[in-house]
C-alpha cells in the first residue's frame, strides 16, 4: 500500500502497540536543555533509574545564557544553579553535553542540524515545542514535555497516539523577497493556531522542493505554531548534500553513509498515498507577511490594513480587541506606519547563516534609524564564527547593530535579553504572545529580510518595493 | 500520580480563548529546578499588579472563586510552549479539572485544549473535558449565574454535573488509554519498562547510523 512519509518513519520506529490503543515507539535522538531538564533526571534518581542511552541524548544551554561579552558568568543565581544542574546531570549520567564557553554551544534547533544529529528518517525529541524544526530533514521531530523526557530518559521510547496525515502544497515560486517564514505565517494566518491540531504536517510543492534546507528548518520551526505536531519535508537533494557540504560530526560515515543514503531514498510518501486532509496555497501569491496581535495566527500581509473586530476568522470580537490593546494598535491603520523600538534578528526561526546573509544583504552599507535598537544574534557559535570569516558581522556592525553570541536572547526572556512594557518589536523568532519577549513587550513577527528593512526604516515596509534608502 | 476517580468542587470561569503556556506560567519560573512551588505563580501576569498585590481585575481572583478546583475556559488552551511547568502550576493551584469547547466538525475542527499541554495534563493527574461550543457556552451563563456553584465529574462515567438549582448533567468523549491511567494513577515509565523485552529486541535491528 502507498505509504506517506510520516508513516514509514512510523512504522520503522514501532516497538508494538499497546493493548491501550498507543503505541510504543523508538526514540533515535533526544536532544536536552537546561529548562524542562531538571525534574526529569530529578525523577530518574528518586526512582533509582538510569539513562538508557546516553550516546544518544545531546544537551546544550540556549534559553538561560546571556548573549552579550558577559555571558560566560550568569550573574542571576536561580539561572546559573538551572545551567549548573544541566551540567552535573550530563556529568553524571555520560551525555553529550556543548556547554556556555563551548564551541559548539548554541540553540538546541540549531545545533542539532549543525553536527549532523539530525539526518533524515529518525525518530527525534526535545523538551521543547519548537522541536519541529527538525522536520526539515524528513525525520519525525516533536515537542514533549518533562514527564516524557523522563519517559525517553528511561526507556529510550514514548508512548504515542498516531497522529494523522495533512498535507500542505505550495504551489508556483515565491516573489523575490518572499521567504520561506512568509510561507509559514500565511498558513498559520489561513488554519489558525489550533488548525494542525492532532497532524503531523507534510510540506510538499514546487516552492518547498526548492528552498534551501535553513529555509526549510523555518518552516518546519513554526509547524507548531499551526497546532501540529510536527512538520515533515521528504529529504532530496538538497537534503543530503547539507549533511555532506560541513563537517557533521554525528552525521554517518562511509561504508555507513552509503547504507542510510539508500534508506533516506525511500522515504518520500509513495505516488498515491493519502492524507487524512490537503491544502493547497498558491505560494506566487504570497506577500511578506507581519504579525499584528498577540498570536501567530494574528497576521497579515504588510500592505494589509490591520484587521477590524469581527475580519479576523477563528478569534472573537472580544479576543481581538484584547490583542490590539495590548499591542497598542486600531482597526483599519497600517503597520508600516507604526514606529519600532527594536529590531530582533535571531532565534531558532531565524538565526542560521542564511538567516544573517539574507539579513545583511539588505543592511550593507546602509545604517539603522536613529531612535532603535537593532539586535543580531546567531542561533550557534559555529554560526557566529562563519558569519564573521564572511564578514557580515562588520557589516552588522557598521549598520549600528549589536553583535552578540549564541542563545535565544530576546526571543523569550529569559535571560537578560528583554523588551521592556509597550516596546514595540520586530522580531524573526516564532511566538508574539502577551509578555513573550518580555512584560508588556509588543511583538510583530516578520522575516529577517522584513526585519532587517524595518530597522533601516525606522517602521515596516514592503521589502517588495522598498527603495532601500534611509 | 495520584488516581482520579470522582471530584467535586467550586467550578470557576477564564473567558478567554487561546490561552497559551506562557500565560498560564511566565518564563521566570521555568528556571526552577524543583518541581514544586509553581502553584501561586498560575496566570501571575494577569493574577498580580505590578507591586505583587493580586489583581482586582482578573476574574479568577473574585472571592466567590477562591476555592476553585474546576475550571471552565474557551478554545486552545494551552497552547503555545510544551513546558509542562504550566500544568504543574495548575495541579499545584488547586486545579482538578479544566473544561474547553471544541468547535465545528472534519476539517474545521478547533479542539478545546493543545495536544502537548492535554497531554501533559494526563500525567499530572488533571482531567480535560471537550465539550461542544453551546454547552460550554452554557456552562458560562451558569457559573456566572450563581456564586459559589458547585460541579462533580465522575471519570469511570465520563459525566459532568453542575450542582446549580437542579443537577444538570453532561456526558463527554475520553480516550480510553488515558481515562484508565488517570482511573489507576499509573506511572507511565513503570509500565512501558514491562515492555523491556520488546525495546530490547528491537534495539537489536535497528539500522547502526541511526543508534550511533
Ligand atoms: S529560540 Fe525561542 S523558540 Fe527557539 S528554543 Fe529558544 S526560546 Fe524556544
Amino acid at each position: 500500500m502507498a505509504k506517506t512519509l510520516f508513516e514509514k518513519i512510523w512504522d520503522r520506529h514501532l516497538v508494538r502497540d499497546l493493548p491501550d490503543g498507543t503505541s510504543l515507539l523508538y526514540i533515535d535522538r533526544h536532544l536536552v536543555h537546561e529548562v524542562t531538564s531538571p525534574q526529569a533526571f530529578e525523577g530518574l534518581r528518586l526512582s533509582g533509574r538510569s539513562v538508557r542511552h546516553p550516546e544518544l541524548t545531546f544537551s546544550t544551554m540556549d534559553h538561560n545564557v546571556p548573549t552579550d561579552d558577559s555571558r560566560l558568568t550568569i550573574k542571576d543565581p536561580i539561572s546559573k544553579a538551572q545551567v549548573e544542574a544541566l551540567e552535573t546531570n550530563c556529568k553524571d549520567n555520560g551525555i553529550h553535553l556543548y556547554g556556555i564557553g563551548d564551541d559548539h554551544q548554541g540553540i538546541v534547533h540549531v545545533i542539532g542540524p549543525e553536527m549532523g544529529i539530525t539526518v533524515p528518517g529518525l525518530t527525534l525529541v526535545c523538551g521543547d515545542s519548537h522541536t519541529s524544526t527538525h522536520g526539515a530533514f524528513g525525520t519525525l521531530a516533536f515537542g514533549i514535555g518533562t514527564s516524557e523526557v523522563e519517559h525517553v530518559l528511561a526507556t529510550q521510547t514514548l508512548r504515542q497516539k498516531k497522529p494523522k496525515t495533512f498535507k500542505v502544497e505550495f504551489t508556483g515560486k515565491l516573489q523575490p523577497h518572499v521567504s520561506s517564514k512568509d510561507m509559514v505565517l500565511k498558513l498559520i494566518g489561513i488554519i489558525g493556531t489550533a488548525g494542525g491540531t492532532g497532524s503531523v504536517f507534510e510540506f510538499c510543492g514546487e516552492a518547498v522542493e526548492s528552498l534551501t534546507m535553513e529555509a526549510r528548518m523555518t518552516i518546519c520551526n513554526m509547524a507548531i505554531e499551526g497546532g501540529a505536531k510536527a512538520g515533515l519535508i521528504a529529504p532530496d537533494q538538497t537534503t543530503f548534500d547539507y549533511i555532506l557540504a560541513e563537517d557533521r560530526p554525528f552525521a554517518p560515515k562511509g561504508e555507513a553513509w552509503d547504507k542510510a543514503l539508500a534508506e533516506w531514498k525511500k522515504l518520500p510518501s509513495d505516488p498515491g498515498a493519502v492524507y487524512d486532509r490537503t491544502l493547497v496555497i498558491d505560494a506566487s501569491k504570497i506577500a511578506p507577511q507581519v504579525s499584528w496581535g498577540t498570536s501567530p495566527g494574528m497576521v497579515i500581509d504588510v500592505d494589509a490594513p490591520v484587521p477590524g473586530l469581527n475580519d479576523v476568522p477563528g478569534y472573537s470580537a472580544g479576543d481581538v480587541q484584547k490583542a490590539l490593546d495590548y499591542m497598542g494598535l486600531e482597526a483599519g491603520q497600517k503597520l508600516t506606519d507604526s514606529k519600532l523600538d527594536i529590531v530582533f534578528i535571531g532565534s531558532c526561526t531565524n538565526s542560521r547563516i542564511e538567516d544573517l546573509r539574507r539579513a545583511a544583504k539588505v543592511l550593507d552599507g546602509k545604517k539603522k534609524a536613529d531612535h532603535l535598537r537593532l539586535m543580531v544574534v546567531p542561533g550557534s557559535q559555529q554560526v557566529r564564527k562563519q558569519a564573521e570569516a564572511e564578514g557580515l558581522d562588520k557589516i552588522f556592525k557598521a549598520a549600528g547593530a549589536e553583535w552578540r553570541w549564541a542563545g535565544c536572547s530576546m526571543c523569550l526572556a529569559m535571560n537578560p535579553d528583554k523588551l521592556s512594557p509597550q516596546e514595540r518589536c520586530a522580531s524573526t523568532s516564532n511566538r508574539n504572545f502577551e509578555g513573550r519577549q518580555g512584560a508588556g513587550g509588543r511583538t510583530h513577527l516578520v522575516s529577517p529580510e522584513m526585519a532587517a528593512a524595518a530597522a533601516v526604516a525606522g517602521h515596516f515596509v514592503d521589502i517588495r518595493d522598498w527603495n532601500g534608502g534611509n | 500520580m495520584e488516581a482520579f476517580t470522582t471530584h467535586r468542587g467550586i467550578l470557576a470561569p477564564l473567558d478567554r480563548a487561546n490561552v497559551d503556556t506562557d500565560q498560564i506560567i511566565p518564563k521566570q519560573f521555568l528556571k526552577s529546578i524543583a518541581r514544586t512551588g509553581f502553584g501561586p505563580s498560575a496566570f501571575f501576569d494577569w493574577r498580580y499588579v505590578l507591586n505583587g498585590d493580586p489583581n482586582p481585575e482578573f476574574e479568577l481572583n473574585e472571592a466567590r472563586y477562591a476555592n476553585r478546583s474546576l475550571l471552565v475556559t474557551r478554545n486552545n488552551f494551552g497552547c503555545g510552549s510544551s513546558r509542562e511547568h504550566a500544568v504543574w502550576a495548575l495541579a499545584q493551584d488547586g486545579y482538578k479539572v479544566i473544561i474547553a469547547p471544541f468547535r465545528g466538525e472534519g476539517d474545521d475542527y478547533i479542539p478545546g485544549f493543545a495536544d502537548i499541554f492535554k497531554n501533559n495534563c494526563s500525567k499530572n493527574g488533571i482531567v480535560t473535558i471537550e465539550l461542544a461550543e453551546d454547552v460550554v457556552e452554557q456552562i458560562f451563563q451558569i457559573v456566572y449565574g450563581q456564586e459559589g456553584l458547585e460541579a462533580s465529574v465522575d471519570l469511570e462515567k465520563q459525566t459532568l454535573t453542575l450542582h446549580g438549582e437542579e443537577d444538570l448533567s453532561f456526558e463527554f468523549d475520553y480516550d480510553a488509554s488515558v481515562k484508565n491511567k488517570l482511573l489507576k494513577g499509573l506511572d507511565d515509565i513503570e509500565e512501558s519498562l514491562t515492555y523491556l523485552e520488546d525495546i530490547e529486541s528491537f534495539e537489536k535491528t535497528h539500522a547502526t547510523w541511526i543508534t550511533l
